[in-house]
């Protein structure tokens, strides 16, 4: 068992198998807001569902409206049970907020330090809870 | 994070419950930026209010029905219908209510019903120095980088919440000494002609986003005085591509009369482009480069009066035979007259556009585009493939029927 910690974004709970995301992504256009599956065919994890996994993003980019899309997800019961991010990103963050202000839920949200976010491995079992993630 | 009183109070709802939950949202995002208080913007530009999925607009409708208003000037990008032509997009009854419920929901708080990409060519131009709060990543782009206005990359729910608001953290862009370019691009070995060909731009904006992302770059060895929608061309592509929000050209953009204005003579690194570099990131636009093309999609931005007098001047006297999608801005389309193009086989699209929403076949095929915006998120959005080429290429393409693209620039 491995605890790190991390800085709390959206403070929430959740557990899943970690699905990491290497190459950078952006939400809108990225991943279907319909299915959670990432959608971009030239993204390396293009096919890759984010539902209910504990998913490590080291990088986003692109769209401003990637925040819908997270809110999208979060509403529609399809959203990851965590994201932990390499970097604060904002607009991620906001789809989270306006969830939590829309009474949809509290999607858990971390900025893990680049060790930390490294031992991030695919497929390992992560519970997320405050600013602790634990690695079965 | 500091608040002030007044700021606080309205948290706390002493002005409503849309104004406490748009300040809610304004501060807890400074919040976790790290900005050390909101500052006031003079003006909005929403993102907002295209349709994702219901959520968007139970979101929008909260704060109408809470008797939200903005405070400040505030424009709209694109939505997911295009009001002038009804019968444009193909989506389901349940996407076309939810879509139509959600832009209503953006008029009745208040914002200016431009439904556009480029609010800068449609009047929206702050002058430069003014804190803004803008939405849409090329909208952004073009505001920091080519009018000298300030603002940060302002996702959905946070660009309107700033607008209710009339205030955004005080972080990123909106500080001058986090504007000074941190990266010399150094085009000057690459050829004259290339340099000065429109089809140049947003391959150079591809580039940018994929190796510089969010640092900031001036670019140089460019020709003066670039055109504005050159510009546009060069923001957007480099928006989609990666998180840039801001990039100078040196003898071309406010920030940047010389290079060392633009780096407010500190220190940076260099990269020189060359020709093969370049010709990567225009090979990385198409997904496709031979067979049938079904259609051309032009107007990621929106096309601006100039780009359709290009494109009038092109397809003169031609007939297209595929259908080439046109997207505009609607005042643009409400004060000239399109018929010649409608007549030579344009399909004019306003208020929206074919990456965001069903307008094209269902089917798949080919799309051919001379926009890096559209080249970049066509095959996700649209399941086509995409061959990028220059609006030149782009008409022979419709004209002759089959893929014609110019070769000579790019050996």
């Amino acid at each position: 068992m491995t605890e790190l910690t991390g800085e709390t974004l959206i403070a929430g709970k959740g557990a899943g198998t970690i699905l990491r995301v290497d190459d950078a992504i952006s939400f809108w256009g990225g991943v279907d807001p319909k299915t959670a599956l990432i959608s971009d065919p030239r993204h390396p994890r293009h096919g890759a569902c984010l539902t209910g996994r504990v998913v490590a993003i080291a990088e986003l980019r692109g769209s401003s409206s990637s925040s819908a899309v997270l809110l999208e997800l979060i509403h529609a019961g399809i959203a990851p049970s965590a994201i932990l991010l390499r970097d604060t990103d904002a607009i991620l963050a906001l789809g989270a907020l306006v969830a939590r202000e829309m009474g949809y839920g509290d999607l858990a949200m971390l900025k893990m330090p680049s060790d930390a976010f490294a031992l991030l491995t695919e497929g390992r079992r992560a519970h997320v809870e405050g600013p602790r993630v634990v690695l079965d | 994070m500091h608040l002030t009183d007044d700021e606080r109070r309205i948290a706390e709802g002493s002005e409503g419950s849309a104004k406490a939950m748009a300040m809610r949202l304004v501060a807890e995002t400074g919040r976790l930026l790290g900005a050390p208080r909101l500052l006031n913007v003079a003006s909005a530009h929403v993102d907002g209010c295209l349709y994702h999925g219901d959520s968007g607009t139970h979101f929008a409708e909260r704060l109408a029905k809470d008797g939200g208003r903005v405070a400040v000037p505030t424009t709209l990008n694109v939505g997911a219908l295009d009001l002038l032509h009804p019968d444009r997009v193909k989506g389901n009854a349940h996407h076309r209510e939810m879509a139509g419920r959600m832009m209503q929901a953006y008029e009745r708080l208040g914002c200016r019903p431009t439904w556009t990409c480029a609010p800068y060519q449609a009047g929206h131009r702050p002058a430069a120095g003014t804190d803004v709060a803008w939405g849409e990543s090329n909208a952004v782009a073009f505001c920091n980088s080519v009018l000298g206005a300030r603002t940060n990359r302002y996702g959905d729910f946070l660009d309107i919440a700033c607008a209710l608001v009339g205030r955004a953290p005080d972080y990123g862009l909106h500080r001058p000494e986090n504007r000074r370019a941190t990266v010399v691009v150094d085009a000057s070995a690459l050829s004259p002609a290339l340099r000065d060909a429109d089809v140049f731009y947003p391959v150079l904006g591809t580039w940018l986003g994929a190796e510089i992302g969010s640092e900031i770059a001036a670019i140089d060895g460019l020709p003066p005085r670039q055109s504005e929608d050159r510009l546009k061309a060069l923001g957007a592509a480099a928006a989609s591509a990666g998180a840039v929000g801001l990039f100078h050209v040196v003898g071309s953009t406010p920030e940047a009369p010389t290079l060392a204005a633009a780096t407010q003579s500190g220190s940076t690194r260099t990269i020189r482009l060359t020709p093969e570099m370049i010709r990567a990131a225009r090979d990385r636009l198409s997904t496709a480069t031979d067979g049938a093309v079904d259609c051309i999609a032009l107007g990621s931005p929106h096309f601006s009066e100039a780009e359709i007098a290009e494109l009038r001047r092109l397809a003169a006297g031609r007939r297209f035979r595929m259908p080439v999608y046109v997207c505009t801005r609607r005042d643009l389309v409400e004060r000239s007259n399109l018929s010649d193009l409608e007549a030579a086989g344009a399909v004019i699209v306003a208020d929206t556009c074919v990456v965001v929403t069903p307008i094209l076949p269902d089917t798949g095929g080919t799309l051919m585009t001379n926009s890096g915006k559209f080249a970049h998120y066509g095959p996700a959005n649209l399941g086509y493939d995409v061959v990028y080429g220059s609006l030149a290429d782009c008409v022979a393409t419709a004209v002759e029927g089959r893929l014609t693209r110019a070769e000579a620039l790019w050996r």
